[in-house]
């Protein structure tokens, strides 16, 4: 891993070397110094292991009402200038965009400290013995049994991202993360149990912990049975409602709502064009969910790729479609100022105070979830998916978790699952920028079982 | 199999490399013009000096990947340009193998200083690697090999005007927007041209040039209180411009919007049992998914355990020459060398020639997709000792890993029409193109939609419906092909974004496949689903 110099003064100094090299009316320079480490894991060992460094630098030239963009990740100044010329080329040749937003100027930026010297120091070494303690606690789990333990560690450091127009934007910004995930199978292939932890802070993650629960998983879902695909009442887990909420921010797109085409778009006899459902009431009023690149457990980028500064979107707040995603170019269209576009990074959604255990406690009959995969759209009208429930399906009876079950296909949209919501459980970190709480949903589709362990 | 004697000529095969035709100059100059074909002596320097690198500081095997990568994409929707990007990634990626561990490492940074580090990061990565190892790898025996290919293509995607490729695609949204009720029409051109360097320490140096190129077209229909996209199923393929000017998008996008417009006033679909009728254009991805990823060795030995799932394929010893996965008219292979596919190479990624070979034959599963380090899992079993080749990376920074060669459902040798099917059906749904898709992580149960839809009654196309998709569990399904198309029918489908590994890394992979009807397939309706 590289050591971290002054980036911020080394990823300006190459945003001005490019536009020095500019011609064009307008220019923007964006430039990504990354790197990443990497360990993967698969029957109680490592399968692959290895480190990459990048920087690419990406012109966005403008010329009149044409734009066009070219990147490049050779820097010196002979490429540099090839590249912005190859831009100023491209943008030359596009037709004009009558869409076309000017560059922005000086911008305010919120201070976001995302940066981890333990995360961006994360050696070989390091994540070697992360993995072998993983795997140690998940055998010693069920140390009868020969427990196949496989996974991925990857800490990812951003060294910087800085954006920087001909018109005096400079915006820099610079973070880590890390995340472990594992994926415990019992030998007989008949259970399957999965973990997962990540944060900005490798401190954050305890590889043990995430371990023991995958194995403890897989032991107890050992010989799941089939019960009658259906409705039930589900508890998922924060990372299941992870796999399912933030589809929703497709969804929050203004202008495809405005064009007639989302969920939130109002439709029929009547109802005048461009009509959406914004300040109507979309889902339970214990539903609040929002991006916010300040908040702590969040600390996502303060910044967009073209420099517009991000700020606190709420977008559904006590059930109330609150705000619609506006680009720069369909806020002026509509008359809105310019800070309307520039979400918020990442995506929270407020929890309850009752723990995971307590929503198994309170359930008469139902299904646990860990979580989700092969997620796929089916219908844009109502945000309704397909996927699959996968390693840890548990019946849940009278309080208890009672049995190991087969797997589900489900049919349905995270959109009116939450207008169907029984109870909110505690809100936690399930990875850098994400916080989600387990939920407890009624009538939940499940279309048909899977044979899939 | 990396033995002791391997491993000496192995040396002596990157000290021959390293020696060879030195230049003193650290970087190229930069270029963005046409490759040339030939081995690029200049990668294949640098190579050397990571090679070189890698085995003094204890790999006793390493290859490296020296590549150069320019992407262009162009986006449209309806008369404007939404985007034109031009983007170029070059570096190198050295793989080592100390004491049959792996470690890896990427680095822009193509000096000799810059690969050594690199090289020398892999052999840490490797060492460190050891701490938690059970089972050395080793390697599949492969001949060592020089020399240079290139897709043959008549004109270099690339270098094709951006005015030009603009035209095609506002001419394509054009037409489609004088069909009624079309409001909204998107188009796209992405273009790739990989040149890649490969040496390793067997002594094998290949220079490829690869051309990819994936057009793209959606119309989108509103009328009363409903809206329907129809997206063309233009297949990806590893072709020129050439490829792009004979779909002529601008010609048929009327034709094809039309269908978005009908499927506005198409009866939403009764659920039940039908006798399925895939198009070609549908069934490759099902193909895709259902039989060529369980058919990954790696997924079925657990390796994608955590990610894309494990595979019903599974344990080897339990199913090969054993599992009866189809039909009698199931016949599946796999190669990487059918002309203007995606898989297509001379050599992969560890150098391995270009293979064919077949997977299922008559519905009974045969051999999986292998790369040098897995053949020896299933040599006895298979009594193919060598690697299927199929180690890719996406790119200098990735590590190169097993992944799916194109996969093939052979046609019909008699000529079977599409219109005989339908004239053969009673009572039936006919599917074309990709739509929603999904399958579980042991490739069970899936779920495929499509774009279009019409209803089969009495061997005659009633009308069309919507809202459709099948649902199924693999062998089942594939045990229901009862009617397979001929040549006629056949076509190459393929994506550019088959995603499988952690990190994620992006396979280009094509599918060829004839027409073909499933009996009594369960057909849901995804407008009443949640």
């Amino acid at each position: 891993m590289p050591i971290r110099l002054d980036a911020r003064a080394d990823l300006q100094a190459i945003t001005k070397r490019a536009l020095s090299y500019s011609t064009a009316d307008e220019a923007r320079v964006v430039v990504r110094s990354t790197s990443t480490g990497q360990s993967r894991f698969a029957g109680g060992e490592i399968t692959t292991s290895g480190s990459a460094t990048d920087l690419t630098v990406t012109v966005v030239s403008t010329v009149g009402k044409r734009r066009a963009s070219a990147s490049t990740n050779v820097t010196d100044d002979a490429s540099l200038k090839r590249t912005v010329e190859l831009s100023e080329r491209l943008a030359k040749l596009s037709p004009e965009d009558p869409e076309l937003m000017p560059e922005l100027g000086p911008q305010q930026y919120a201070a976001v400290k995302a940066f981890d010297a333990g995360t961006a120091g994360l050696a070989a070494e390091q994540r070697a013995d992360a993995v072998s303690k993983l795997i140690a606690a998940a055998r010693a789990a069920d140390a009868a049994q020969d427990l196949f333990v496989a996974g991925y560690l990857e800490a990812n450091t951003l060294h910087g991202t800085a954006v920087a127009t001909s018109k005096g934007l400079f915006a820099f910004h610079e973070s880590t993360d890390v995340s472990l995930s594992c994926t415990v199978r019992t030998p007989d292939g008949t259970g399957s149990g999965w973990a997962a932890g990540g944060a900005r802070e490798w401190a954050q993650v305890d590889a043990a912990a995430l371990g023991r629960r995958a194995a403890q998983k897989a032991v107890a879902s050992r010989n799941p049975q089939a019960i009658e695909p259906g409705r039930y009442t589900v508890i998922l887990e924060p990372q299941a409602v992870g796999d399912l909420v933030p589809l929703l921010m497709q969804a929050f797109n203004a202008r495809t709502a405005e064009e007639g085409r989302s969920p939130f778009s109002k439709r029929g006899e009547g109802v005048p064009q461009g009509a959406t459902m914004l300040g109507e009431k979309i889902a339970d009023p214990r539903v609040t969910l929002f991006s916010d690149s300040e908040d702590p457990d969040l600390r996502g980028s303060p910044f967009e790729g073209d420099g517009l500064p991000t700020r606190r979107r709420v977008w559904i707040e006590n059930g109330v479609l609150k705000n619609l995603a506006y680009s720069r170019y369909w806020a002026q269209k509509r008359g809105l100022p310019e800070s309307v576009a520039g979400n918020g990074d990442g995506l929270k959604m407020l929890g309850g105070t009752q723990s995971l255990e307590e929503l198994i406690a309170g359930t008469e009959r139902g299904v646990l979830i860990t979580h989700n995969f092969y997620i796929r759209f089916l219908d844009p009208r109502s945000a309704s998916y397909t996927g699959l429930t996968r390693d840890g399906t548990f019946l849940v009876e009278r309080g208890k978790i009672t049995r190991s079950l087969k797997n589900f296909r489900w049919n349905e949209s995270p959109l009116l699952m939450l207008n169907r919501i029984e109870a909110i459980g505690r809100a936690e970190r399930i990875g850098a920028g994400q916080v989600m709480p387990s939920l407890k949903v009624r009538d939940f589709n499940f279309s048909s079982i899977s044979e899939a362990v | 199999m990396t033995d002791r004697r391997d491993f000496l000529k192995s040396m002596g095969a990157a000290a021959l490399v390293a020696g060879a035709g030195r230049l003193a100059h650290a970087a190229p100059p930069p270029r963005l013009v046409a490759p040339t074909a030939g081995i690029d002596t200049f990668a294949a320097d640098l190579a050397a000096d990571a090679l070189q690198a890698a085995t003094e500081n204890g790999a006793q095997y390493a290859d490296a990947r020296i590549g150069r990568y320019r992407r262009q994409a162009i986006s449209t929707r309806e008369r404007q340009v939404t985007g034109v990007s031009d983007s170029e990634s070059y570096g190198i990626g050295v793989r080592a193998l100390v004491n049959g561990a792996w470690g890896f490492a990427g680095t822009r940074d193509m000096t000799r200083d810059g690969v050594r580090k690199a090289a020398l990061e892999a052999t840490r990565a490797a060492k460190a690697a050891r701490r938690a190892q059970r089972r050395p790898v080793e390697l599949a025996p492969v001949a060592p090999v020089k020399g240079a290919w290139k897709t043959p293509v008549r004109i270099d995607p690339v270098e094709v005007p951006i005015e030009e490729k603009v035209a095609l695609l506002l001419a394509a949204n054009e037409a489609a927007l004088k069909v009624k009720n079309v409001r909204f029409a998107t188009s796209g051109v992405a273009a790739l041209r990989e040149e890649k360097t490969l040496a390793t320490t067997d002594g094998t140096v290949v220079t490829q040039t690869f051309y990819r190129i994936a057009p793209s077209f959606t119309a989108t229909a509103i009328g009363g209180s409903d809206f329907q996209a129809y997206t063309e199923e233009l297949a990806p393929r590893g072709s020129g411009w050439e490829y792009i000017q004979q779909l002529d998008m601008p010609t048929n996008a009327e034709k094809w919007a039309a269908l978005a417009a009908e499927k506005l006033t198409a009866r939403s679909v009764e659920v039940g049992r039908y006798d399925l009728i895939l198009d070609p254009r549908n069934l490759w991805l099902t193909i895709h998914e259902s039989v060529g990823h369980p058919t990954e060795l790696d997924r079925a030995m657990g390796y994608e355990a955590n990610y894309a799932g494990t595979s019903f394929v599974a344990p080897p010893e339990k199913v090969i020459g054993k599992l009866k996965f189809g039909s009698d008219l199931m016949t599946i292979r796999a190669d990487r060398t059918t002309p203007e596919s995606l898989a297509r190479v001379a050599w992969d990624d560890e150098g391995v020639p270009a293979d064919e070979w077949t997977i299922i034959d008559k519905g009974v599963f045969k051999d999986y997709q292998t790369t040098r380090e897995q053949a020896a899992w299933i040599a006895p079993l298979t009594g193919v000792r060598k690697s299927h080749g199929c180690s890719f990376a996406q790119s200098w920074s990735d590590v190169p890993f097993q992944r799916m060669p194109n996969v093939s459902l052979a046609a019909n040798e008699r000529d079977v029409t599409l219109n005989d099917i339908i004239s053969a059906t009673d009572r039936g749904i006919m599917i074309t193109n990709r739509g929603s898709y999904s399958i579980d992580h042991q490739r069970y149960n899936f779920q495929f939609g499509g774009q279009a839809y019409w209803e089969i009654r009495g061997g005659k196309v009633t009308g069309m419906v919507k809202d459709v998709a099948y649902q199924a569990t693999t062998t089942s399904f594939w045990n229901s092909l009862d009617m397979l198309g001929g040549k006629s029918t056949y076509f190459l489908g393929g994506t550019f974004n088959d995603g499988k590994g952690e990190p994620g890394q992006s396979n280009q992979v094509s599918h060829g496949c004839p027409a073909a009807r499933f009996k009594n397939i369960s057909i849901i309706n995804t407008g009443r689903a949640g």
